[in-house]
């Protein structure tokens, strides 16, 4: 699902540079991503996502080489097969929950029938306990309610790989564990792999395997 | 996103900050409104004044302001026009040479000016009597489209005209008029009008009266007859009519001599150029009248206006501009706001061009909104505006 190669990327006006060797991850794992602040998670999650690419070296995710590809492509590529659930849940005020849930599916044509996102995102918001809210804005939701609604939204096409930066940087601990097991059973039922960037230690153990973004950069990680 | 896509999401968040939206449109509205809703209304007023100044040959009032004179011949405003006596009228008729129609605009019922005339005036502005018939006597009276609409005055009901003040007793005499004709509108200062004959006008100023018989009225009522005196003087207390019917017309009767009471206009129709040169010669010159060709009044009267109009748009500009200058930073301020949403909706994956169409779809959404309602603000005013300003500028 994920291989990348001597990736070096750096920001044009920062002194700042990610280099990784090699990172491999299969179909259907289940990755927690730790590591200091500043070391370069979001920014490989955004490598990963393909929203920037790397200089140099090679990065294939889903199938697809960021490198060769456009911006245009590499956005349709990500709306089809990537699910991004960020940390500070990035809810449009002015949208339902319902409307939220399906705002991936409203920017790309490629998302199924229109039915279809409709019983998704209703047995979605049922199995993350959010049915009862999804004619409300998201200013009327709880914070842990409004993480689920965000991770609904990644999870509504279905995708091969969910790419989650700190979805439970902001919950207690109850709401926390009620996220990472919505997030890794629904990765489980549609097979999808997962990479989570974490600081919580008591949510590691949840998964196949937790990487340190610094020893990720110094030797060769694989599966 | 497809261009649906960009349309429920901005409609959506239009309607999310729906106050700060129905402000910015009304203010667009207000800018692209103002500006040629003045132009309109100057120029539909020059017409409609223009048209009415231009149907009326002379006008012959007393001496003091022509303007003022052809504000009260043509549209009944201005009734402190000094007066001139009724002889004028008489005189004119006497050359020959025109046409000569009296006009007493001076009392008013409510809102309505009450105009004092003879039935020529009628045949002159071609008015027409819709409803009912035309004046046949003194306490009769026929009014315009628009007084019987607005009050819905109909053949029989009654008119009273107003006191000039309320606690002046010896001043105006409120006089209860029946209506005898509803006119034809006609689009002009005639349709907010009420007609009556000049005696009623003298009636109403206290010109003229009637009160209960002398002989008839009980002795607590008389005075005094001194003398052989047979004049017999009445107090106070004698009853006098307040409106003229079948039975008490014969009561009603003026003091001193009628050609000497008061009109505040003569309306002159020359029979042919020649006459109308001739009757200027004769009373140009004269010291006790004033005549004036109503349409180049007017034609004075707008170069003024449009000297003004242009700094009247010329402020409008200005304000114009400042509108749209803060309509601008608005839209500015709200595509700063709104970064980390576009930021957001760029890595779920939405093209730039569609994020492009988002942020131009809120600007475009409010002109586009304010330029549709100020087109149709401005084309319902320009198709009503000659209706009603040929009423109102009265």
């Amino acid at each position: 699902m994920i291989d990348a190669r001597d990736i070096l990327f750096a920001y044009p006006a920062a002194a700042f540079s990610l280099e990784i060797s090699a990172l491999q991850v299969g179909r259907g794992e289940t990755v927690a991503l730790v590591g200091p602040s500043g070391c370069g998670k979001t920014t490989l999650l955004q490598l990963l996502a393909g929203v920037e690419v790397p200089q140099s070296g090679a990065l294939t995710v889903a199938g697809a080489e960021w490198s060769g590809m456009t911006r245009a492509a590499r956005q349709a590529h990500r709306l089809g097969r990537i699910g991004l659930v960020p940390q500070n849940f990035e809810l449009l005020d002015y949208l339902t929950v319902r409307e939220n849930i399906l705002l991936p599916c409203r920017l790309g044509s490629a998302l199924g029938a229109a039915r279809d996102r409709e019983e998704r995102c209703l047995s979605l918001s049922e199995r993350a306990g959010i049915e009862r809210h999804l004619s409300k804005y998201p200013g009327q939701l709880s914070q842990g309610e409004r993480q689920r609604a965000a991770l609904c939204r990644g999870l509504i096409g279905q995708p091969e790989l969910i790419l989650a930066d700190e979805p439970t940087g902001n919950l207690d601990p109850e709401n926390q564990d009620r996220i990472v097991a919505l997030l890794l059973d629904e990765a489980k039922m549609i097979d999808a792999t997962v990479v989570m960037v974490t600081h919580e230690p008591s949510l590691l153990p949840r998964f196949d395997r937790a990487l340190d973004l610094r020893d990720l950069c110094k030797k060769e990680v694989g599966v | 996103m497809n261009l649906a896509g960009v349309w429920h999401l901005g409609v959506r968040y239009l309607r999310c900050s729906r106050a700060k939206t129905i402000l910015l449109v009304a203010a667009f509205s207000l800018v692209w409104f103002l500006p040629p809703s003045v132009a309109i209304l100057v120029r539909v007023g020059e017409q409609v004044l223009q048209a009415r100044a231009a149907s009326t040959p002379l006008l012959v009032g007393a001496p003091g302001s022509p303007l003022e004179l052809v504000f009260n011949g043509l549209y009944f405003t201005k009734p402190k026009t000094p007066k001139l006596p009724f002889e004028v009228v008489e005189e004119i008729q006497s050359t020959d040479f025109a046409l000569a129609i009296p006009l007493y605009a001076r009392f008013a019922s409510g809102e309505h000016r009450i105009v004092g005339t003879s039935l020529d005036y009628f045949a002159f502005r071609k008015l027409e009597i819709a409803n009912g018939r035309s004046l046949l006597r003194t306490g009769e009276c026929v009014v315009g489209a628009e007084v019987a609409r607005r009050h819905g005055i109909r053949v029989g009901d009654a008119v009273i005209s107003s006191p000039e003040a309320l606690f002046d007793l010896a001043g105006v005499y409120p006089l209860k008029m029946t209506v005898v004709g509803v006119l034809g509108a006609n689009e002009s200062p005639d349709d907010a009008a009420i007609f009556t004959d000049l005696r009623t006008c003298w009636i109403i100023e206290g010109l003229g009266h009637g009160h209960e018989e002398a002989a008839l009225a009980g002795a607590d009522e008389r005075l005094a007859t001194e003398g052989n005196d047979p004049a017999i003087r009445l107090n106070a207390s004698v009853r006098t009519y307040h409106e003229i019917t079948p039975e008490n017309r014969n009561t009603f009767h003026f003091h001193g001599d009628l050609d000497a009471l008061p009109i505040t206009a003569v309306v002159v129709v020359p029979r042919d150029t020649k006459s109308q040169a001739l009757l200027k010669g004769r009373l140009d010159g004269r010291e006790d009248l004033l005549l004036v060709e109503p349409a180049g009044e007017i034609q004075e009267l707008f170069a003024t206006v449009f000297r003004v109009q242009g700094f009247v748009m010329a402020l409008l500009a200005g304000i114009g501009l400042a509108t749209v200058a803060i309509g601008v930073l608005v839209f500015l301020l709200s595509y700063r706001l709104r970064r980390a949403e576009f930021a957001h909706l760029r890595l779920l994956g939405a093209e730039p061009a569609s994020l492009a169409a988002l942020v131009v779809f809120e600007a475009v959404f409010v002109m586009g909104t304010s330029l549709l309602i100020a087109l149709t603000g401005l084309l319902v005013l320009g198709k009503t505006a000659p209706a009603w300003m040929g009423t109102m500028l009265g």
